[in-house]
């Protein structure tokens, strides 16, 4: 297959208010998102000729891409919902570049929008994944329990600390105090991280995203036309995907993941490594994840992750700033969309606070992840 | 248990294990009469993994059998829940829940009894514990003497 390395490009951006949004619903936030997403990028909605959406997690909602398609009053020629958890907003560009390479669509819209701060007011029912007769028996339930799994082993394996663990809380929430659009905007520090209560142990409060409201939107279109479009675009570089188990009773180990396979794939795709990335969109649903991902993705070996995320190396100003939006810890836990907002704001330049702009920012990675462990993607954008 | 409500007053499903799924049904009928089994494949030897399925994760041959197994094992890792998720584990906090390599391969989510949530360690050798319910009966491991 020829090398699709720059021939699509992201050209519109969009996000909401994030945080308690009492007043909205999840079909609200969405419509509130496309609007935005649209403006942003001069289109009308009949413009829009591919669109996807995440799968959202209840199941009143089957089918839809094409039921928030259709209140927008676009008419797609091709829409999926997709459903890989946290590693779905990254999988939705790269199904977006799969449409238009393929001749199916030429502008693609990817959106999601979450209704976990307040109570979401839309009837349904929460999804299953599947496996909840083999764990809530014994007690197991939640996200937390699972990536405290890898946090032990991690402790284990590497001589990790929950100390260590608090410099990513720390450097995540330092970002957030600079973005107008983060929920958590008190300044943290390690003793914070310290006395905060084990939620599951050795996870504590302060290693554990928000639950929030809110949406984020891209449009993805051929880097061709991207020139005509009013913001500047970001080129799509690299991407990659690995999924190397589905259960936790089958992973063959807690401590490298999917992202490892994921992120080779995205630097090939590129031709870049990680010595080319100036900065990182990591999927933080805990610290635990932002650390094994950054050991995965190269930025440092395997069990160095403790050290690497100190001393000021992953704030703005540092070798790697990480997560300059906040985070799902610190600004909202849009299923890791904004993720991808925040780093196509970076390479466009002049659209965050000046404050955590990286500077001469060329080329970044995002990371996504979902499951129990289980399933990655990677996206690597460069400025164009 | 049969009524249990969240925080919110809405009735939330039961923990129980579903005892009539197809694959997993032999799993639970053994361990009635306290015998730990593994589904193990006739033609390549190896063990599944768990959940059980209905072929070989190895070579997708679906010829096995229900083997029964030592019941030994090792802490692979385990937490601590310091909240309840659901209102049945409301007056448990703090439990443990682990992941158990059995001696054979398998691996099982379970829980350490039988010591305190923190003398759990990685490594630690463990063996079944038989908790007999009223309508099933739930494997959990204890450390080995």
């Amino acid at each position: 297959m020829a090398n699709i390395s720059g021939k699509y490009a992201i050209v519109g951006v969009a996000e909401t208010r994030v945080g308690k949004r009492p007043e909205a619903s999840t079909h609200s936030l969405h419509l509130e998102v496309i609007k935005a997403c649209l403006d942003d990028a001069g289109l009308k909605a009949a413009d829009i000729d591919g669109f996807i959406t995440n799968q959202p997690l209840n199941d009143a909602h089957r089918s839809y891409a094409v039921r928030m398609a259709n209140m927008a009053r676009m008419a797609p020629n091709f829409a999926t919902d997709l459903a890989l958890g946290g590693a779905t907003p990254i999988a939705m560009v790269q199904h977006a570049v799969m449409a238009i390479e393929s001749g199916m669509a030429n502008t693609v819209m990817c959106v999601h929008a979450r209704k976990r701060g307040t109570p979401d007011p839309t009837p349904g029912h929460p999804i299953r994944h599947g496996d909840e007769h083999w764990e809530e028996p014994w007690g197991h339930f939640s996200a937390v329990a699972n990536h405290a799994f890898a946090a032990q082993r991690h402790m284990y394996e590497f001589g990790t600390t929950s100390e260590d663990l608090a410099h990513v809380a720390v450097a995540t929430r330092k970002h957030a105090c600079l973005n107008n659009n983060a929920t958590m905007r008190k300044p943290m520090t390690i003793a914070d991280h310290q006395a905060s209560r084990f939620i599951c142990e050795p996870l504590r409060l302060f290693d554990c995203a928000l639950e929030s409201d809110g949406g984020g939107a891209v449009i993805v279109t051929s880097a061709e036309r991207a020139r005509d479009f009013p913001k500047r675009p970001v080129a799509i570089l690299g991407m990659g995907q690995h999924h190397p188990h589905f259960s936790l009773m089958d992973a063959p180990t807690l401590t490298t993941l999917g992202g490892n396979k994921s992120s080779e794939l995205a630097y090939k795709m590129a031709g870049l490594g990680p010595k080319d990335m100036n900065f990182a969109e990591i999927y933080d649903c805990f610290t635990i994840t932002t650390m094994i991902t950054l050991e995965d993705y190269g930025f440092c070996k395997k069990g160095e992750g403790k050290d690497f995320v100190k001393n000021g190396r992953i704030e703005v100003g540092g070798e790697l700033p990480v997560n300059t939006h906040g985070g799902l810890l610190s600004q909202a836990h849009i299923e890791g969309m904004l993720h991808v907002t925040e780093a196509a704001k970076q390479l466009r330049g002049n659209e965050v606070e000046p404050e955590r702009q990286v500077k001469n920012a060329k080329a970044g990675i995002v990371s996504g992840h979902g499951g129990s462990l289980c399933m990655h993607a990677t996206l690597i954008l460069g400025a164009l | 248990m049969s009524d249990s409500k969240d925080e919110r007053g809405r009735a939330v499903r039961q923990v129980r294990p579903f005892l009539e799924e197809l694959e997993a049904k032999p799993f639970w009928a053994n361990l009635r009469e306290h015998k730990l089994t593994a589904q193990r494949c006739k033609a390549c030897g190896k063990f599944f993994t768990f959940p059980p399925q209905g072929s070989c994760p190895h070579c997708l041959s679906s010829d096995y059998d229900w083997i029964a197994v030592s019941g030994k094992g090792k802490v692979y890792s385990f937490v601590t829940y310091h909240r309840a998720w659901h209102p049945a584990y409301q007056d448990k906090t703090p439990y443990n829940v682990s992941l158990i390599d059995l001696d054979e391969g398998p691996r099982l989510i379970s829980n350490v009894v039988g010591c305190k949530h923190d003398e759990v360690k990685i490594g630690m050798p463990v063996e079944i514990v038989y908790d007999d319910r009223e309508e099933y009966t739930l494997p959990q491991f204890r450390p080995v003497e």
